[in-house]
């Protein structure tokens, strides 16, 4: 069996999950990262995307965050964000809706950060959720 | 002449209408502060992990970053002041109000401009009623504060720190918020906020491993740093928001236990009269008869 390493995940105002765990799949800004055990201490932006723990029994567990961290230390994984949620939570209609919202936003030539960010978000939320139910 | 006792009886029943509303108010205040040390305690995993990475950037980088850079001779700072939206709270707003004032008198001892940015309508009246002015204010969520609002809050005073001194940039930020101690204890404190000051490694001593930073440590500060003093600003409306609902209760208590005294006393005050007017009736009548008993004779 892989070893295993210490695993959190934590929102801005809950921790969503800790355990241990034999693999984290992260989205960072720079792409997919995989993090077995004895990976070397790295920290690295998240960008709105799914992060996915298989825990130590097998089980995979699915979040969804924006706009934090992973940290990886010897032993342990932070993955640290304002916005974190579990995929199984996410409300697709409400997250369609507020992808529709952001799009028609961007359409009308509305280029700020926050619509641009409900836009990263509603659409990871929305890629999330179909790829759980599928 | 004493009251009578109509008047007697008109004021008991006041002060205890009184006496059930700040009772209720001090049972809502301990119901909101259980939840708000729930908010606190389910933010803390955040924030200890948030510090942790910090640390780790600030132990294993020498990258000067904007947010970290102390100006040699600060010109203009700003404050930003935490009080309630409302009051009956004691002196939770006029406590860290005065604190607040103590500050800028400071500040403009050492020659420096000052900018006050507010939080809560009780320190925004305070500075309006005396003219003062306000460089920037937020309300109506000094009790349950939302990250919504501290983000809007934290990215405002980073930009006015990010803004050169010449076109009306701060050299340093600080915060004026009342710390909660204890249900009994709540004190104002100052903290500088901006430009940050980095405790280096790990208040646990552990030491920090060597990281590598993903794409590289300017980036990872970039995002970090934004994140952390939001934090830091939460936090403080977090410990300011516990802090006025414990006084708020401490206040509605006391409050309480006045109109319990002075319903007893008032009662006391009431049952002497009806004793009096008794005492009259039966003299009158006892003159009454006595006066008829005499005519008879």
């Amino acid at each position: 069996m892989a070893d295993t390493f210490w695993v959190e995940v934590v929102a801005a105002d809950r921790s969503l999950w800790e355990g241990a765990a034999s693999q984290v799949l992260a989205t960072t800004t720079e792409g997919q990262i995989g993090i077995l055990a004895h990976h070397i201490p790295l920290i690295s932006p998240l960008d709105a995307g799914l992060v996915e723990v298989t825990a130590a029994d097998g089980q995979r567990h699915m979040f969804i965050a924006d706009g934090g961290f992973v940290s990886v230390q010897a032993t342990r994984v932070a993955v640290i964000a304002p916005y974190a949620q579990w995929v199984k939570d996410i409300d697709v209609e409400e997250a369609r809706r507020s992808l529709m919202d952001a799009q028609s936003k961007r359409d009308a030539g509305d280029n700020s950060v926050e619509t641009q960010q409900q836009y990263r978000r509603a659409q990871a939320q929305v890629k999330a959720a179909e790829l759980h139910t599928a | 002449m004493p009251a009578t006792l109509r008047e007697l009886r008109e004021r008991n029943r006041s002060v205890r209408a009184t006496q059930k509303i700040t009772r209720a108010m001090e049972l809502i205040a301990a119901s909101r502060i259980t939840k708000a040390q729930q908010a606190a305690q389910s933010a803390f995993p955040y924030t200890r992990e948030l510090n942790r990475a910090v640390a780790a950037v600030a132990a294993y980088s020498d990258v000067r970053h904007p947010l970290l850079t102390e100006t040699d001779n600060p010109r203009r700072s700003a404050i930003l002041l935490i009080t309630s939206d409302r009051g009956l709270a004691g002196a939770y707003s006029s406590n860290v109000i005065k604190m607040a004032e103590r500050l800028t008198q400071t500040l403009y001892d050492e020659k420096r401009e000052v900018l006050t940015y507010i939080t809560g309508r009780k320190g925004i009246s305070h500075y309006q009623y005396r003219n003062r002015p306000i460089a920037g204010s937020w309300n109506g969520f000094s009790d349950k504060p939302e990250h919504t609002q501290s983000d809007i809050i934290a990215d405002t005073l980073i930009e006015k720190f990010l803004t050169p001194y010449e076109q009306g940039g701060v050299d340093e930020i600080q915060v004026v918020y009342t710390r909660f101690e204890s249900m009994l204890l709540q004190e104002p404190r100052v903290r500088r906020v901006l430009p940050l000051h980095v405790v280096k490694g790990d208040q646990t001593g552990e030491l920090m491993p060597l990281y590598i930073f993903e794409p590289d440590a300017e980036s990872v500060l970039d995002k970090l740093l934004p994140l952390y003093v939001r934090n830091r600003i939460h936090f403080y409306l977090m410990q300011s928001a516990a802090s006025e609902l414990a006084s708020k209760q401490k206040a509605m208590k006391s409050a309480t236990d006045n109109a319990q005294s002075l319903i007893e006393s008032l009662t006391r005050q009431a049952n002497q009269a009806r004793q009096a007017q008794i005492t009259q009736e039966i003299t009158e009548i006892v003159g009454g008869t006595a006066a008829l008993t005499e005519k008879d004779e």
